[in-house]
């Protein structure tokens, strides 16, 4: 059953060429990340002292050059990228989840739970975040899941807010009115009808996020409040380049192209899944 | 008040003493009810649906004839405050837990909604969402539950139906939905189908061929049908007895023939009237009702028709008229009732 709504997704955005690119364009990018290691034997902490700030090259060992300490571009560019997708991937997911749960039954109970909820998210979003990050520091120790914990608790807001708009705008509908006068229990209800029809706006959003999450992760690493040196994040490495961008534009380059390509392949991919769960889409 | 609802054989659904209300302006938590406004939807309605019976109400956008059997199967928006029994089988439905209700609803009573472009989901195969029916109610395998999808689209006439089983809502025609719409309210062999204006969506060809698919199915399968209308005409070749409603009460209710014949209560004698026939057609303005159904939110005082009627006196715009047996198969609520 829920199979079939699958398969027809798959085969939709199958249809759609720049949704297969974007897809394409993405695997590459986690291949190439993944794979970077054992392409080039560099490490990301050493420093290579006879090649500081060197530019991209194939005729030495730093393909993608150094920064100003003399550590290999290229080892650095897919280790931030890594952390990066792991972020987005893990703090996506999470929220998505979250915002899906909560989104749902709120817009669908309606009344005084719908109230209740959505005050808890007021309250919530009116914490300062980084306020909450130093406190989580504070009392478990930096660790990444403090990091994966503030992420998910500012993004998956915005998306249960989303999907709960979603969810009152088809709650009156008349099919969600059948399904009930047909003996659905509201948990089937939201299973079968509610979750399946809010997925496609929900997939653009959720594809969004995971841009907003990566830009974020940077936000606290440059506060000293996520990813730490000698480890890198995209997020961290393009604001070194920025700040060396009239000396050595390299140091930028690699991390921002790879970002950008990220980027915009979400975006796309977003756009495709819309549609690809709309199976009024299929002609 | 009221007499009691007619009892002509066995009762399926029972409706005693049915009040529906709302409560206007009232908001979120902490906040008070300030000029809030009680509506009555539902005044006091008592009415029988009797095994293998097929029932027609009618009445005007308003009357609380849709209320009437959407509170009798929980759906009622949740500011409604409703009084009164309702029994299907004996059993009591309305304070009835969700869980009893759910196996109640959809399986042995089920409803036939007004709008078969909007009632199916969109993104679940028809087939899917037929045997889902099945499966939840009766714990058929999907297997068995898609033949028995098969084999009800196919008695509802849709062609192609091996076809049709694989197509999404949307790949379907407003008639064609609508006869997936009463094979789905059929997957569990119902005592009662409820339906909700369903060919007031559909153009009028159509509309013929879904009311005579309804008729066919009460003789094969000995279903009841409460059929919920606004035109006499769509009831007239369908239904055994006719409940005309006004204003939150019955009015009339009689057997479909006699009370079309000879209607009692000059409400029902003006419904009639206002149904433009193909034989006069030397019309020169539509027939129609003047003035404007009572206000719900006022309190009743009299006879709620009076001010629209030709008949009314000085005692009709005083004292309610109760309804009252005039033979064992009808009753009607007029002081001066039409001659028969």
């Amino acid at each position: 059953m829920t199979a079939t709504l699958w398969r027809g997704t798959v085969q939709r955005l199958r249809a759609n060429p720049a949704a297969v690119a974007a897809l394409a364009v993405i695997a590459l990018l986690v291949v190439l990340a993944l794979a970077a290691p054992v392409l080039n034997p560099n490490s990301i902490e050493t420093l290579d002292w006879s090649q500081v700030a060197t530019a991209p090259g194939l005729v030495h060992a730093h393909w993608f050059g150094t920064d100003r300490l003399g550590r290999d571009l290229f080892v650095r560019t897919f280790e931030g990228a890594r952390t990066s997708m792991a972020v987005g991937l893990v703090a996506g997911a999470v929220s998505l989840t979250l915002g899906l749960g909560f989104g749902t039954i709120a817009g669908y109970l309606g009344g005084r739970a719908d109230y209740l909820m959505m005050r808890i998210i007021e309250i919530v979003s009116g914490l300062p975040l980084v306020f909450f990050v130093i406190f989580l520091t504070v009392i478990l120790g930096r660790s990444s899941y403090v990091l994966y914990t503030s992420l998910v608790a500012v993004s998956w807001l915005t998306m249960a807010r989303i999907v709960r708009g979603q969810t009152l705008s088809i709650r009156r509908r008349e099919f969600i009115e059948a399904a009930v006068a047909s003996g659905g229990s509201p948990a089937h209800v939201i299973m079968r009808h509610i979750v399946p029809n809010v997925l496609g706006p929900v997939a653009v959003y959720a594809t969004l996020m995971v841009p907003q999450i990566i830009l974020f992760e940077s936000f606290l690493s440059f506060l000293g409040l996520g990813t730490q040196e000698p480890h890198a994040s995209l997020g961290t490495l393009v604001a070194e380049g920025a700040g060396e961008l009239e000396a050595a534009p390299w140091i930028l380059l690699a991390p921002g192209i790879f970002l950008a390509l990220l980027l915009i392949a979400l975006n796309v991919l977003g756009d495709g899944l819309r549609d690809a769960f709309d199976v009024r889409e299929a002609g | 008040m009221n007499a009691a609802p007619l009892a002509l054989g066995q009762p399926t659904l029972r409706i005693d003493g049915l009040k529906v209300r709302y409560d206007t302006g009232r908001g979120g938590i902490g906040r008070r009810a300030i000029d809030g406004v009680s509506i009555a939807a539902v005044r006091e309605v008592s009415l029988q649906v009797s095994a293998g019976e097929s029932l027609a109400i009618v009445g005007e956008s308003g009357s609380g004839k849709s209320q009437v059997f959407l509170a009798a199967l929980g759906l009622l928006a949740s500011n409604a405050r409703i009084g009164g029994s309702v029994r299907f089988d004996g059993e009591e439905l309305l304070g009835m837990p969700a869980a009893a209700l759910n196996r109640i609803r959809g399986s042995k009573l089920s409803m036939v909604f007004q709008d078969p472009m909007t009632s199916l989901t969109p993104h679940v195969r028809i087939g899917v969402q037929l045997a889902e029916v099945r499966v939840h109610h009766a714990d058929a395998t999907w297997r068995e539950a898609e033949r028995g999808a098969l084999d009800m689209l196919e008695r509802v006439g849709v062609p192609d139906a091996r076809r049709r089983m694989r197509a999404y809502p949307h790949e379907l025609s407003g008639g064609m939905r609508q006869r997936v719409m009463i094979a789905m309210s059929l997957m569990c062999e119902p005592r009662l189908v409820i339906a909700d204006e369903p060919t007031s969506a559909l153009d009028v060809t159509v509309q013929a061929q879904i009311l005579s698919l309804l008729r066919d199915i009460r003789a094969q399968l000995g279903t009841s049908i409460a059929l919920i209308s606004h035109d006499l005409g769509v009831v007239a070749g369908i239904a055994e007895r006719i409940v005309v409603m006004y204003a939150g009460r019955v009015v009339e209710s009689a057997p479909a023939r006699r009370l079309l014949s000879a209607p009692r209560h000059p409400y029902t004698s003006l419904l009639i009237q206002c149904a433009p026939s193909l034989h006069d057609a030397r019309l020169d303005r539509m027939p129609c009702l003047m003035g404007q159904p009572p206000n719900p939110a006022e309190p009743e005082i009299g006879c709620a028709f009076a001010p629209r009627c030709p008949r009314a006196t000085d005692l009709c715009r005083e004292l309610r008229p109760p309804l009252t047996g005039i033979d064992e198969l009808s009753q009607v609520a007029c002081h001066h009732p039409l001659a028969p």
